[in-house]
């Protein structure tokens, strides 16, 4: 085990669930701040890697390294489970289907996480829920149940919850696929709000505009490899694998 | 019909009734228990609990709930387990609901979709914090109707144990009706009775269900 050089490190991933390979010796750096999306057709593994990062499907093989600390090392079930707690609290995740508490109001989906792992008063559980969903604009809707919100509301309360935890990398595996078309602008004004405030990211995506815009990098994944890797300009305009050429042609042709 | 007759027998039948009432109450308690123990083994991670939890379902669904009890109070004495009529039919038949319990609370559980024990864990909630804070309290909203039907099949179930000779509401039927000769009267007013306590009990089901439904 070599110490790590950048803030998030993927090395030789690898996933297998029986004989089907997931994931095929992926090795990925991503620098604190940077912003990476991942793009590629469905089944390319793009999910199982985001949730290996948090150890949600633990790889097969590899090492996944935060800050410089190992999330996947291997320690005995009891100090593991409390580790990959510890490391979880750092690692925000975003899911397509929002997966709020729907027993919960909108302030207790927030605060309930932070006030149960980081012992804080309910004082400052509410400042800490105001703050967070003011800052993606739900502040007005703190008092609501999930049920009472669109899927783009659902969706930034999913990230105020997350970043309540303020953690040190944020995963999001498409979080605007399951929002009707006028809702998705919403929730990407707040991964841009995020990304001007220099939080580290790993997007998994289908919209390439917003990748474009909004990333440092680009990751293209096809049958659990990563076929090509660069700034979106590169990979969008310039794509120099024909698989890429082919996904994106496809894409565009769906999008139209 | 002979009201006359009716009139004169009901209170003891009231009294019969209370006897219902209260091994409905406590077999119902002690299903509820075993229910929640058999689907904490049910759904363990470890393995030899979680067979312990089918044997225990597949025996008490899969055999008649007289058959136990018999079991239990004839037999028990053979093994060395001295119960009187009304013990047995408390254990007897509260284990044997158990076993339905275990069945609709684990059904509620595994019912909540996958994703929101995980966005639990990704908050790093640990294994029971997350299952005690979002996947219970929405799978206890979600097993009060169905436990509603169990609990109405066993408040229906106590009539069993008048084959053990407790004196609860069919066996006081079958008890007048050796002195009375009318059968008919006796049988209809423990119906009756019957249907005043189950109906009670929906209608409290249905009150907890609608005080704790979210808004939608
Ligand atoms: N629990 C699982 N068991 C077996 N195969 C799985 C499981 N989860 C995912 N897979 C398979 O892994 C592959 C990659 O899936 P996924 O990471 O969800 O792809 P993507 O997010 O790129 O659409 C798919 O072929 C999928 O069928
Ligand atoms: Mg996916």
């Amino acid at each position: 085990m070599t110490a790590p050089h950048s803030f998030v490190e993927i090395r030789h991933a690898q996933k297998s669930y029986g004989t089907l390979e997931v994931l095929k010796d992926i090795s990925l750096n991503v620098e604190r701040g940077q912003i990476v999306a991942i793009i590629g057709p469905s089944g390319s593994g793009k999910s199982t890697l985001l949730r290996a990062i948090n150890d949600l499907d633990p790889l097969t093989g590899g090492e996944i390294w935060l800050d410089g600390v190992q999330v996947n090392k291997a320690l005995p079930h009891r100090q593991y489970e409390k580790h990959i707690n510890q490391m979880r609290q750092e690692i925000g995740m975003v899911f397509q289907h929002f997966n709020l508490f729907p027993h919960l109001t909108v302030r207790e989906n927030v605060t309930m996480a932070p006030k149960l792992l980081k012992k804080i008063s309910d004082k400052e559980a509410d400042k800490l829920a105001e703050e967070q969903l003011d800052h993606v604009g739900m502040l007005e809707r703190i008092d609501y149940y999930p049920a009472q919100l669109s899927g783009g509301q659902k969706q930034r309360v999913a990230i105020a919850r997350a970043l309540a935890m303020k953690p040190k990398l944020m995963l999001f595996d498409e979080a605007t696929s399951a929002l009707d078309p006028e809702l998705v602008e919403e929730v990407n004004l707040v991964m841009k709000k995020l990304a001007q405030e220099h939080m580290t990211m790993i997007i998994v995506t289908h919209e390439m505009d917003f990748a474009a815009s909004v990333c440092d990098r680009v990751l293209f994944m096809d049958q659990g490899v990563v076929v090509e890797e660069g700034p979106p300009e590169q990979v969008f305009r310039n794509p120099t694998q024909e698989r890429t050429r082919n996904f994106l042609r496809k894409h565009l042709e769906g999008a139209k | 019909m002979d009201t006359e007759l009716i009139l004169k027998v009901y209170p003891y039948f009231l009294e019969a009734a209370l006897i219902t009432i209260e091994l409905s109450v406590l077999t119902i308690a002690l299903g509820l228990i075993c229910g929640a123990l058999g689907a904490t083994a049910r759904l363990s991670r470890f393995k030899s609990l979680r067979f312990l939890g089918a044997a225990y379902v597949s025996f008490f669904r899969g055999t008649p709930a007289l058959i136990q009890l018999f079991l239990l109070y004839f037999g028990g004495p053979q093994i060395g387990i001295q119960l009187d009529a009304f013990e047995a039919g408390v254990i007897g038949l509260g284990v044997n609901i158990g076993a339905y319990m275990t069945e609709t609370m684990r059904g509620a559980i595994i019912a909540i979709d996958k994703g929101q024990g995980e966005a639990a864990r990704t908050l790093g909630l640990s294994r029971s914090q997350a299952f005690r804070k979002v996947v219970l309290p929405q799978a206890l909203r979600l097993m009060i109707r169905p436990l509603g039907v169990n609990i109405n099949a066993q408040i229906k179930g106590t009539a069993l144990v008048s084959a053990i000779s407790v004196v609860e509401l069919t066996y006081t039927a079958q008890r007048y009706i050796g002195s009375t000769y009318k059968p008919f009267e006796m049988f209809f007013l423990a119906g009756v009775l019957y249907l005043v306590i189950i109906t009670i009990t929906g209608k409290g089901v249905a009150y907890l269900d609608r005080k704790v439904r979210l808004p939608a």
